[in-house]
């Protein structure tokens, strides 16, 4: 457990240094987690797991920079995780007495295979086209943005800029698609 | 959309983020709010007219030590706010400690006064506008903190925008000292405490909307 807590740190900070790579193995690690700690929580909605996974996932990415690097890594991505749950619940108007237990719990988690995400794909739908676009060129070419860049006309750094936006945008409306 | 495909997108969107960018940038909130109070304060409410002999005076700095003093609190308290299991209890009792402290003398100095004194140290002459002042002062970098919050992860909005309402509070109530000629503990403890106060409220009723993500 130590383990994955020292692993997930260090790539953490690696991708806090810009390391893209870094940063990909620690959101598909996360998104392990995060599935196990969603479905135990949510058994009667096993549809809404894959959709607070991703919004978790969003999040995470989005708020880096409220990690503290005195800080286990662990209790950080754990918070954000349970008040993306807390909210969740709170939006739906569920009602929950299961303890939402604490962060040993939240790093034991069996993986599990992941699912498509309804609300994501649904939230991008309703983004402007130009940015809707921007995230679908990158989805398929993957890492280069300077593809997908040229391909709008636009320098890397723009292409850049672009996205971040765009997936700011995707995380506020992705919330608000069930509220 | 699945969620590898996510995490592709996301990992293309790989920035790096300096260390101690938060504090950085409420920092930077605390430099704007203070830049716009001080210009409300030289353009709306000008400078007290004996500005230089006040300032040889002792209580001119008592009175901005204890506004700042809560202004510090207050940063530290939203710092810790806007990250998940920050702890934030620690800058909460150093600002009532804070309070308590300055509440302390504040009586010391008010007991041994009779009626006429007590009224007229109470009121000074601005007591119907100064809580108000502080207030509108502190409005624009209260603001100010509430967006660099969105940028952050709060999990308590009304305390996380209670905790940015009163740092503004306290930095434009330092500010507002270049304007207001009060001297007595009472009046500062009564009507500049409830103006960092109010404005933390502020922040909590704006938090409450602005900062659930």
């Amino acid at each position: 457990m130590d383990d994955l807590e020292a692993r997930l740190k260090s790539l953490m900070l690696s991708g806090l240094g810009g390391d893209a790579a870094a940063h990909r193995q620690l959101l598909g690690l996360l998104s392990e987690r995060l599935r196990g700690y969603f479905s135990k929580r949510m058994p009667a909605a096993p549809a809404d797991v894959e959709d607070l996974v991703q919004e978790t996932l969003l999040a995470v990415h989005l708020r880096r920079a409220s990690y503290d690097r005195a800080q286990p890594f662990t209790a950080w991505a754990f918070a954000i995780a349970r008040y993306k749950l807390i909210d969740h619940w709170r939006r739906r108007k569920i009602r929950v007495a299961t303890p939402l237990d604490d962060v040993a719990e939240f790093l034991s988690v069996e993986p599990a295979a992941s699912d498509d995400g309804l609300d994501l794909t649904r939230a991008l739908g309703t983004l402007p086209e130009r940015q809707r676009a921007l995230i679908e060129d990158v989805k398929l070419k993957g890492f280069s943005l300077s593809e997908a860049g040229a391909r709008a006309g636009v320098s890397e750094g723009a292409a850049k800029v672009a996205l971040h936006r765009a997936l700011r945008l995707l995380a506020g409306r992705m919330r608000r698609a069930d509220a | 959309m699945r969620t590898p495909e996510l995490i592709d997108i996301l990992a293309a969107d790989t920035q790096a983020v300096a260390p101690g960018a938060a504090p950085r940038w409420l920092a930077m909130a605390a430099a704007g709010g203070a830049a716009i109070a001080l210009m409300l304060v030289l353009m709306w409410l000008k400078p007290r007219p004996d500005l230089a002999s006040a300032m040889h005076g002792g209580f001119f700095w008592i009175k901005a030590g204890y506004t700042a003093a809560l202004g510090v609190a207050g940063f530290w308290a939203t710092e810790r706010l806007a990250r998940p299991g920050g702890p934030w209890r620690s800058a909460a009792v150093m600002g009532l400690v804070v309070l308590a402290g300055f509440g302390f003398m504040a009586v010391m100095q008010f007991a041994p006064m009779d009626g006429a004194a007590r009224m007229a140290a109470m009121r000074g002459v601005s007591w119907t506008v100064c809580t108000r002042n502080i207030v509108v002062l502190a409005a624009p970098m209260t603001l100010i903190c509430l967006l660099v919050l969105r940028q952050l992860a709060p999990i308590r909005p009304m305390l996380a925008g209670f905790a940015a309402g009163a740092f503004a509070g306290g930095v434009a109530a330092t500010v507002y000292g270049l304007h207001c000629p009060e001297a007595t503990f009472i009046f500062v403890g009564l009507w500049y405490t409830l103006g960092v106060v109010v404005s933390g409220l502020i922040g909590a009723a704006l938090g409450r909307f602005l900062l659930r993500w």
